[in-house]
């Protein structure tokens, strides 16, 4: 098991991060894969590579803007958690954060750089420090 | 017409295994001609002894700290200064062809755009990449999206199963043993050899020279995957070098207790490696032991290293006959090198990692200028580094040297050495591997390579390794807190903190483990 975690400063109110990123359905519009689909609790994402992940959608807590899935272990994923929280700091500020703890260990190195590339679209997409 | 420009690497090669460098059992004539007629370095130092960390050094004429790939899976950015971009932008016709391995090889996302130039079969690409026009790419057997791989399932998927499967079950690099002795990374392959990468490689640089019109100038990385690990050559070629013939490498120490006394004088990290406590380098397999490494496997292990030499030295010789077709033979400058080095066996060790011996920093680098050039043949003895190798590219091809880079062209005999500044040669490390840090930073200058510490998770600040090369060339001694080597000792710090380029801020994030 492993850890890793991406974090950024997003210059735009965490309501307006948070009410975008919490929308199960476009997860492909700020991190790199290539499709989302949901139902109920269950999200499938498939990636460029034509690899498709089972996800189990485990927390939606709006109140404390954070949402945890966990891929639906198969035969190379043994067992997966990720949590994204957004956190404000001030009116017009907020940090993501994306952690993700990862069996087996050397695949929470991809799904990290995966998630520093997300966080990348959302600062673009919502502004960066002036 | 300018000079055209063939620069070969290979992956993982040592310098003695050449017969021109001392070696004695793989037979390599092409490159012993490419060495007696041209300059052949007797000191060519990396500036990282792993995969990545080099070529980018390579490719951008920067010390590690530089150009910000400090450690396997951290991508250089497209955007990177490249010696292919300022000679394409010369004119040249550009490819590489082979390893490339400046993006993570590790890419379920296909974040990365050689793995996606691989994944949809394009090999010249609307925009070029990093400066080159053309791209196909290959890594150490049929796994994963690249060009060689993709061939081998389309056009001879029986196959895919045949090369070793370079990672297990979970991902990490994988320990299990193959061949007579069980040895790590050891598995006979049963494809043709003419289906290898190896002829792949030479195959595709073949045709694409032989598209080019004759009047144009070009570049050609040619980048063979072999003889890194996994040892499985073709199955009908391992014959050529019986393991039970071979004696055991110089630098391995047969006796156990004095193997690990001569360890035990080096940095602590080597020994946790050696007892298999702390595996901090990703491609060593992280269940494997090194002191259960036997000499037998280490014969096996050599004698396909071998073999795969002697390919790679086949595959040389019949592209510079396609282009000696073309009749640009005395226009040709060639380069060959590897991109680090291989313990082979050395103090019973095999694979590489963060240890700065000889082993892994001795490095083949030979450059045959064009017989229009009229340059004389040469030995050069002047510790040089690869970061050396584009601002001599930009100036085979008459180019100003790019500003970007940090190092003077080689040297073409060791009288030119001093007039271009090649004093001392830098060579970095740092890892961070799942809690696993270490951090080295390296100076060779004269017959002395100096290796201090930074703090990490079995080292301190102020632990080191000094070697004299000249008097202990196997490095069985470490004079580090030798009371009459302090002077010197303290002179190549002053001279590594002095001169070394300053790491760059922020450290750039691990996206892969390779």
């Amino acid at each position: 098991m492993s850890s890793v975690r991406r974090h950024a400063f997003i210059e735009c109110d965490a309501d307006t991060v948070w009410h975008f990123i919490s929308k199960m359905d476009n997860l492909h519009e700020w991190f790199p894969v290539v499709s989302t689909k949901v139902e109920g609790s269950k999200r499938w994402i498939t990636l460029a590579s034509g690899i498709t992940f089972e996800e189990d959608i485990l927390l939606v807590d709006h109140d404390l803007r954070r949402y945890q899935y966990s891929i639906v272990p198969n035969a190379i994923i043994k067992s997966h958690l990720a949590t994204v929280d957004v956190i404000p700091d001030g009116d017009s500020r907020c940090i993501i954060v994306y952690s993700t703890d990862m069996d087996p260990e050397v695949l929470a190195l991809p799904i990290g750089g995966a998630a520093g590339e997300g966080i990348s679209r959302l600062i673009e997409k919502f502004g960066r420090k002036q | 017409m300018g000079r055209k420009i063939l620069f070969i690497t290979t992956d993982q090669q040592r310098y003695d295994s050449l017969r021109c460098n001392g070696g004695t059992i793989a037979r390599t004539p092409t490159i012993d001609a490419l060495a007696a007629r041209g300059i052949n370095y007797d000191r060519a130092r990396p500036q990282n002894v792993v995969c990545m960390p080099s070529r980018s050094t390579i490719i951008t004429g920067q010390h590690v700290t530089t150009h910000g790939v400090w450690m396997n899976g951290v991508p250089l950015p497209e955007d990177a200064p490249s010696i292919a971009e300022t000679l394409h932008d010369a004119g040249y016709a550009t490819a590489l062809i082979g390893k490339a391995h400046f993006e993570p090889l590790l890419d379920p996302f296909l974040r990365f755009r050689e793995n996606r130039l691989g994944f949809e079969r394009v090999t010249e690409p609307t925009s070029t990449h990093r400066g080159f026009d053309h791209l196909e790419f290959a890594t150490h057997g049929a796994a994963g999206p690249l060009h060689y791989s993709q061939w081998i399932r389309n056009e001879h998927p029986e196959h895919v199963g045949s090369f070793y499967a370079v990672l297990d079950n979970e991902l990490q690099v994988n320990a299990s043993g193959g061949g007579d002795t069980n040895a790590p990374q050891v598995k006979m392959n049963p494809i043709p050899r003419e289906w290898y990468h190896t002829d792949w490689v030479a195959e595709h640089t073949i045709n694409w020279l032989n598209s080019l019109p004759e009047d144009r100038d070009w570049f050609c990385w040619m980048s063979f995957p072999d003889p890194h690990h996994p040892w499985d050559p073709p199955q009908s070629e391992v014959s050529r070098v019986n393991w039970r013939d071979l004696d055991l490498p110089e630098g391995y120490i047969a006796d156990t207790a004095e193997r690990e006394r001569i360890i035990d004088g080096k940095l602590r990290h080597l020994r946790g490696w050696y007892d298999g406590t702390f595996v901090s380098n990703y491609e060593a397999p992280s269940r494997w032991v090194p002191a259960s490494l036997t000499a037998d496997q280490v014969r096996e292990v050599n004698a396909l290293v071998h073999v795969e030499n002697e390919l790679i030295d086949e595959a040389i010789a019949r592209v510079l006959k396609a282009v000696d077709d073309r009749g640009w033979t005395n226009d040709l400058d060639v380069v060959f090198t590897t991109d680090h080095g291989e313990f082979q066996g050395d103090f019973g060790l095999l694979f590489k990692g963060p240890y700065h011996l000889e082993s892994l920093m001795r490095l083949p680098l030979i450059w045959s200028p064009a017989p229009s050039a009229k340059m004389q043949p040469a030995r050069v003895q002047t510790p040089v580094g690869l970061v050396s190798l584009a601002a001599t590219f930009a100036h085979i091809a008459g180019v100003e040297r790019p500003e970007y880079t940090e190092a003077a062209r080689l040297p073409a005999n060791d009288g030119e050495s001093a007039s271009l500044g090649h004093e001392r040669v830098f060579t970095e490390w740092d890892s961070v591997l799942f809690g696993k840090i270490v951090r080295l930073r390296t100076i060779s200058r004269g017959n002395f390579v100096c290796t201090a510490a930074l703090d990490g998770t079995m080292s301190r600040r102020g632990e080191g390794e000094l070697y004299d090369l000249a008097n202990d060339p196997l490095q069985h001694v470490n004079l580090w807190d030798d009371p009459r080597y302090q002077a010197t000792r303290d002179d190549l710090l002053d001279d590594l903190w002095l001169n070394m380029p300053v790491a760059r801020e922020p450290v750039r994030a691990v996206d892969a483990p390779v």
